[in-house]
């Protein structure tokens, strides 16, 4: 297998984009990609949505884009594990350029989420439909049950919950891209609607439009388009049942752990040697439970851990979400898993502007499908 | 969105089947034709008993459609007797009523109706005890 490297990178603005369709989302996304590699052409293109059926009526995604990226005839492949898409997408585009069979590729990610479907009811499709979905539960329901499971097994607190939504916000106060550009309070989160007990409206992820784009090649071909690619140093994917209700540990997601034993093990390293991670921070308890499974925090102790500030830019042991994650930046869910390889190429490369976490080296990106059956990890280097 | 019709003929959802495993004893439900811990495919029927308890829940104050005249509504992960787990909508139980560790009993009742024709659809749902 050859080394691989990114090279370059491109993302729409995140948030409700009622004047653009499917389409101009992703084009726009890949044409920054495109153009910021410096890339003449592209091989192949690997494309994440999760339900532009159900979301917009079209499907056929890969070549919708192909045909209006102006590409034909190269292969367009759509790629599809709930949320997790678009790191599911970016693995198998790894995997074409490690073969060696083709050398530049692009993996996208796209969702158009704000047009008027029943989005509750489109997520709710990543669970089990006929035992899960059937009884009432819905997406915010599923990470409810698993904050609720928390809470009672380790006596976090409702404050520490909130806790992860302030600094993403934070976070993405500081994204030009971001969905939300705005600072909250904890009083704010505590005194937001209740959507899902105990989850408020300020502890889920929005619903948004967007589009992301990255352009992979062999390494060895990398500084002919750029003096500052990135390595992909590992790529790792898991699965769990895909209900919640048939794990063994309400408060785990083994996919999350399962992935991570294999990313870290594929690029020789340990948690503590991650400068940085974007973590699938869909609803608040998302972010501390895979911040535990990836190993950042003992069982139990990720909820305090948020709270103390180790997860933090400014004091942080390991800054987790520094693009303001899922909750600031936006989650077009197809989108995500490439909008966060995107936040570690720019920090990486020195480009993250105040969100910069200092002498990044390494860092993370977790994307996570349905309530955790599905997971995808990828680790990057600077060189 | 539709359930697919052929869920009206499955004898789970209205007698509680499930499949325990000939090998292990790990009882699924519903009834899968390999089993999740130890691969084998031999299974015996059982009917889980009506009596469980609730591992966890929330309460669902925003839906989707389909359910939207219901909310709010208790949803928990119940474990029977048998140590065979399942979700279902609490029913007959006051809000503040539901917690970790109460006791349930598994009832026979109608989930909801379904489509332009509101074709009813029915199922189990907990009540707590």
């Amino acid at each position: 297998m050859k080394d691989v490297a990114v090279i370059g990178i491109g993302m729409t603005k995140f948030g409700e984009l009622w004047n653009k369709s499917i389409k101009d989302i992703f084009v726009e996304a890949a044409l920054k990609a495109i153009d910021n590699a410096g890339v003449g052409h592209i091989d192949s293109m690997y494309v994440g949505a999760m339900s532009g059926g159900l979301f917009v009526g079209q499907e056929h995604i890969g070549a919708v884009m192909a045909d209006y990226l102006g590409m034909n005839p190269v292969p367009a492949t759509r790629v599809e594990s709930a949320c997790a898409s678009g790191g599911t997408a970016f693995r198998q585009a790894y995997f074409e350029v490690a073969s060696g069979s083709s050398e530049i590729v692009l993996a996208g990610g796209v969702e158009k989420m704000n047009d008027g479907v029943d989005v509750t009811a489109a997520l709710a499709t990543a669970a089990d439909q006929e035992y899960e979905v059937y009884n009432g539960i819905t997406f915010p329901g599923l990470y409810a049950m698993i904050a609720n499971a928390y809470m009672h097994q380790y006596n976090a607190t409702r404050e520490q919950l909130a806790a992860v939504a302030v600094k993403n916000h934070h976070n993405g106060f500081n994204n030009p891209n971001a969905q939300f550009r705005s600072e909250i309070t904890i009083e704010q989160v505590l005194n937001s609607t209740l959507v899902a007990d105990p989850l408020r409206l300020l502890d889920c992820s929005p619903v948004t439009d967007g589009g992301a784009a990255v352009i992979l090649c062999p390494l060895e071909l990398a500084k002919q388009f750029t003096d500052s690619p990135v390595k992909v140093i590992s790529t790792a994917q898991a699965s769990d049942t895909i209900s919640l209700y048939e794990r063994e540990s309400l408060t785990s997601l083994k996919a999350v752990s399962d992935a991570a034993v294999k990313a870290y093990k594929q690029a020789n390293l340990k948690p503590e040697d991650i400068d940085l991670a974007e973590v699938h921070d869909c609803f608040t308890i998302a972010e501390i439970v895979a911040s535990e499974e990836l190993g950042f925090f003992d069982k139990g102790c990720g909820a305090s851990a948020v709270e103390e500030g180790k997860t933090s830019i400014e004091e942080g042991t390991i800054p987790i979400n520094t693009s303001g994650g899922l909750k600031s930046k936006g989650h077009p869910v197809g989108a995500t898993g490439i909008a966060q390889v995107i936040e570690i190429y720019e920090q990486l490369t020195g480009q993250a502007g105040k969100r910069q976490v200092k002498d990044a080296r390494i860092g993370l990106t977790q994307n996570m499908g349905g309530s955790g059956a599905s997971c995808v990890i990828n680790i990057l280097e600077a060189l | 969105m539709i359930t697919p019709k052929y869920v009206r003929e499955i004898p789970q959802r209205y007698r509680l089947e499930a499949a325990k495993c000939k090998n292990c004893s790990y009882i699924s439900f519903p009834p899968r034709l390999v089993c999740p811990k130890c691969k084998s495919r031999s299974f015996d029927t059982i009917r889980l008993s009506d009596e469980g308890k609730i591992l966890t829940f929330t309460i669902i104050r925003v839906s989707s459609d389909i359910f939207s005249h219901q909310t709010p509504y208790g949803v928990a992960v119940i474990e029977t007797s048998e140590g065979a787990k399942l979700m279902a909508m609490i029913a007959d139980t006051k809000i503040e009523d539901i917690a970790i560790g109460k006791k349930v009993k598994l009832i026979f009742r109608k989930i909801r109706d379904e489509g332009v024709s509101g074709i009813h659809c029915y199922g189990y749902k907990a009540v707590v005890i």
